[in-house]
């Protein structure tokens, strides 16, 4: 089965404080560290395991600036066969249309059977693989948190529903599912693991490549402009507790019996 | 004269069979060590040729004084006696076989007076033996010690084999006694001069129960006593290497061979350097090829004792991890896949095999087991390099994922910022007491490097620790300093945890941050990262921890103590794993407890080299391993049984599980925690 895994790079949110900038256009990212985008990262091992029990390839492919090679390359040591960076001063801006019509081309000119991306990123909205799959007129499951290979026209797959039920779905290949983390248990990739793959060639692909118009992405094609970031006003009967650890659990503890909360 | 009884040296049909036995025995037994070699051979390097005179001395001290053995009273006196049995009787087994196609025999410088010594010397060795023999097969068979059961889940119990053993030596005490006393009867019925034998010995009380007996009988008896010896000598020589008894012989390799650096992980693969592992085509051990032979030689030389379970406190909080178990599945493996007869198999993978997952991950290397065990195994190594096996696969539990990407990308396990490392210094009160320079070899140096390590930087609690020191240093009137934000993870359990690569960039990344600081010591409150910086990093100035750096300002009266003020206080000092057993440093944060003044100080039942871990550091915190309970909660109980509310440590990571333990025992209020440094901060003479 040939599978393409869409990934994203993304400030991680467990290891970074995020704060906004000051003038309200981006957070700070002076000290940000990033890594790929934590369901993502579920989808690339779910291709994988498919991949190592039915045969095929994986390929990873993620559209941002040079710094995105890193997230390739690690998905790279994880056992992805193929990578494809996606890089043009076009893509700068695009919106979630434009990043699922970039990958709409780059779709296109594969022959995928399968294309996982994540549910959403760390710092995203949770648009993309919904929109590929409509652009690519390809059916689409989303929150997969199971993958049944059937045979090579279909497979199953399963959603998890209120009350930790779930529901199991079966659908045709060619399509596109964005995968739920718990899906599986991703693999460690150690420095070892990075640097085995540091010198192994990633295609990198602009608007030409794709022959899509510099026009329809990036922030010339964004249909929704980002206006603001701000910390939301405190608002009435909100309280911000301040302080060392310890100090805030006893101010929520006290709090928590004042109102009657525990005993 | 006509000799008063034959020995089976005198006639041609017994002196061919006397002769065919030792050829037969020592040819299966030279077979079955061919064998047993086989896997040896295919085994990875491993170094072991160096320091001979240490090695020499190790093997006079743990072989032949058998120093361990004590440890546990009555075992160990009773294997002091066996072995030292076995020694002495070595040259009259080999004399008596020989005694068997050539009669009259002596053995080398053992004619005359040397050999009457002898003579009494073996008739009451032998006796000892017998009596030894029985009296552990009545321990072993009748009152069987919890640590000799076998746990279901690890196969059938061993009694059967150690009473065969025991049985077999009874055999060639009672025959070789026979042999002697049956001669000695027939001698004194015929009138003639009689052998010596050792008044009270066991060939004596048999030569006074033949006083009587027919001249047929002790001949006949000096015959069989004589080939049924012989037999059973070379059965048991060549039943030793198929079982645990195969120590009997590897003993004395497996000590001379011992690792000689406590506390210090074999490189990935010894003879490969740091530069040459990324041409590596596998890392770790993850079959059963890819041990050492001198790991494989400890599988052969495990006596299956049980002192290394007994005192794992991962087995007593009931992970799936016993060490005992860890080299008897091995050995099992070894000769199933390479049999006494036949082609060898093929190998399988040890994970998912004879190893799980959590086993190997439930180890918190403190040490207890490689300290107790009596042949010197080594347990530590085996389980980094399975663990390294295991990272390079990719098979790591997602708990212990996160904190070692954090440690990549932050240089911490808990992913806090790396300018906030020094934020500690920042606390309102301890700002306006001391100002901490922060070393860049520039603008700010100092002599002294304080190095703070992850958990001391970060850690809300823990900083309380780290400020003390801070202190302490200060009163102390050293002059120091730290890195801040270029200091990373030292990288101890990283290292330890398999991830060898990571840790060498923190390594590198701190030996160059600690070599531009231009410091010339270096101190640490964190007995993980002395440990780390004192064993596994190079070319660095000399590295202490607090604790002897305060004993010295005490000792220099550079500090003041005040009395302990409160009498009701019962102090106990609890060894951390990486100051005590792994450095050796036991007696030196005692002497700075017991400087205060007035204080009053117990010991737990398992203090200093027997220390019960409090559940192990560093990335060990993030670990979720299969448990009954937690390590820390039987420590505090130790504690609160030597009749101490006080614990004190020298190690952040024992304060985090003692005080988490003390809070889940519900000992809250009764039972308190304080750390060396801190302690000493409380009672500065200002």
């Amino acid at each position: 089965m040939e599978i393409l895994v869409c990934v994203k790079r993304v400030p991680d949110s467990s290891e970074n404080e995020i704060e906004v900038k000051g003038d309200g256009t981006d957070i700070e990212r002076d000290d940000l560290v990033y890594s790929v985008n934590e369901w993502d990262n579920y989808a690339v091992e779910e291709a994988i395991q498919i991949r190592d029990k039915v045969g095929g390839t994986v390929t990873v492919a993620s559209v941002g600036d040079e710094e995105t090679e890193e997230v390739i390359r690690r998905e790279m040591a994880m056992g992805a066969d193929n990578g494809i960076h996606l890089m043009d001063d076009a893509f700068e801006g695009s919106d979630g249309k434009g990043l699922a019509t970039t990958l709409k081309a780059l779709v296109e000119q594969g022959s995928y059977d399968l294309i996982l991306t994540g549910a959403q990123a760390d710092d995203g909205a949770g648009q993309v693989g919904g929109m590929l799959a409509a652009m690519l007129d390809y059916p689409f499951a989303s929150l997969v948190n199971l993958i049944e290979v059937v045979d090579d026209k279909k497979i199953k797959v399963g959603r998890e529903i209120a009350g930790g039920n779930q529901e199991m779905n079966e659908i045709d290949l060619p399509c596109v599912l964005s995968i739920q983390t718990g899906i599986n248990e991703p693999r460690y990739v150690g420095i070892r693991g990075i640097r085995k793959v540091a010198s192994v060639e990633i295609p990198v692909k602009g608007v030409s490549d794709l022959g899509i118009d510099a026009g329809v992405v990036g922030a010339a094609g964004a249909k929704v402009k980002r206006l603001d970031y701000f910390v939301p006003e405190l608002g009435e009967g909100a309280e911000m507790l301040e302080g060392s650890t310890e100090e805030i659990i006893e101010k929520l503890i006290e709090l928590l019996k004042a109102k009657g909360g525990i005993k | 004269m006509e000799p008063v009884i034959v020995s089976p040296g005198m006639l041609l049909p017994t002196q061919i069979l006397a002769l065919l036995i030792p050829l037969a025995g020592v040819g299966i037994f030279a077979y079955i060590i061919a064998r047993r070699v086989a896997p040896l051979v295919r085994a990875k390097p491993d170094f072991r040729f160096d320091r001979i005179a240490a090695r020499l001395k190790n093997v006079l001290k743990l072989w032949l004084a058998q120093y361990k053995q004590p440890r546990y009273m009555l075992a160990g006196v009773l294997h002091i006696l066996l072995f030292a049995g076995f020694l002495i009787l070595s040259i009259r087994s080999i004399s008596l076989v020989i005694l068997g196609f050539h009669a009259g025999f002596v053995f080398p410088g053992l004619d005359g007076a040397a050999g009457h010594v002898y003579h009494v010397l073996k008739d009451y060795a032998a006796t000892m033996v017998f009596v030894v023999a029985v009296v552990a097969a009545i321990r072993r068979g009748i009152f069987k010690p919890a640590r000799y059961a076998v746990p279901e889940k690890y196969g059938k119990d061993h009694t059967g084999e150690a009473i065969l053993v025991l049985g077999l030596i009874a055999i060639l005490m009672v025959s070789e006694s026979l042999f002697d006393a049956s001669k000695a009867a027939a001698q004194q019925q015929a009138g003639v001069e009689v052998m010596l034998i050792a008044p009270g010995s066991l060939a004596w009380i048999f030569k006074q129960w033949l006083a009587n007996s027919s001249d047929g009988t002790l001949q006949g008896l000096h015959m069989v006593s004589f080939f049924v010896h012989d037999l059973t000598f070379f059965f048991f020589l060549c039943f030793l290497p198929l079982g645990k008894h195969f120590h009997v012989i590897t003993s004395i390799f497996n000590v001379f061979f011992m690792k000689l650096d406590k506390g210090s992980v074999k490189p990935v693969r010894w003879g490969v350097g740091d530069d040459q592992l990324d041409d590596l085509e596998t890392f770790g051990v993850k079959n059963f090829e890819d041990f050492t032979w001198k790991h494989m030689l400890d599988f052969y030389s495990c006596a299956d004792c049980g002192r290394c379970s007994e005192n794992c406190p991962a087995n007593a909080v009931g992970r799936p991890l016993s060490p005992r178990f860890i080299s008897i599945k091995a050995r099992d493996y070894s000769f199933k896949h390479y049999p006494l007869k036949g082609k060898f198999a093929p190998h399988e993978p040890l994970i998912g095999g004879i190893y799980e997952e959590d086993e190997i991950w439930s180890c918190t290397t403190c040490g207890a087991c490689e300290e107790e065990c009596p042949l010197m195994i080594e347990y530590i190594d085996k389980m980094v390099d399975i663990r390294r096996g295991m990272v390079d696969e990719g098979n790591v539990p997602q708990s212990l994922q996160k904190p070692l990407m954090a440690i990549e990308k932050r240089g911490n396990p808990y992913g806090m910022m790396e300018k906030k490392r020094a934020e500690w210094t920042q606390e309102e009160a301890f700002k306006e007491e001391l100002s901490v320079k922060i070393l860049d070899g520039k603008k700010e140096q100092a002599d002294t490097l304080y190095f703070v390590d992850s958990i001391s930087s970060y850690d809300d609690r823990i900083q309380e620790i780290t400020r003390s020191t801070a202190r302490v240093l200060a009163a102390a009137g050293i002059d120091y300093g730290i890195l801040g934000k270029t200091e990373k993870d030292s990288g101890h359990e990283v290292r330890r945890f398999g991830e060898e690569m990571l840790f060498q960039e923190l390594r590198d990344q701190n030996t160059e941050a600690i070599v531009n600081s231009g410091a010339t010591r270096i101190v640490t409150a964190d007995p993980h990262a002395f440990n780390a910086l004192v064993k596994d990093y190079n070319g660095l100035p000399p590295v202490e921890h607090i604790s002897q750096t305060l004993a010295r300002a005490v000792a220099g009266k550079k500090i003041r103590l005040k009395p302990e003020e409160d009498d009701s206080r019962i102090y106990t000092y609890h060894d951390p794993c990486y100051l005590g057993r792994h450095n050796g440093i036991y007696d030196i944060p005692r002497q700075v407890i017991d400087a205060i003044p007035g204080i009053r100080r117990v010991e737990m039942d398992r203090c200093r080299d027997r220390s019960f871990c409090c559940g192990g550091g560093g990335l060990m915190l993030f670990y979720e391993p299969i448990e009954e309970t937690r390590m820390g909660k039987l420590r505090v109980e130790m504690a609160k049984e030597a009749g101490a509310n006080v614990i004190v440590t020298a190690c952040p990571f024992c304060m985090v599980n003692i005080e988490d333990a003390i809070k889940t025992s519900g000992l809250e209020g009764e039972m308190t925690a304080i750390d060396l440094s801190e302690l000493i901060d409380r009672h500065l003479e200002r």
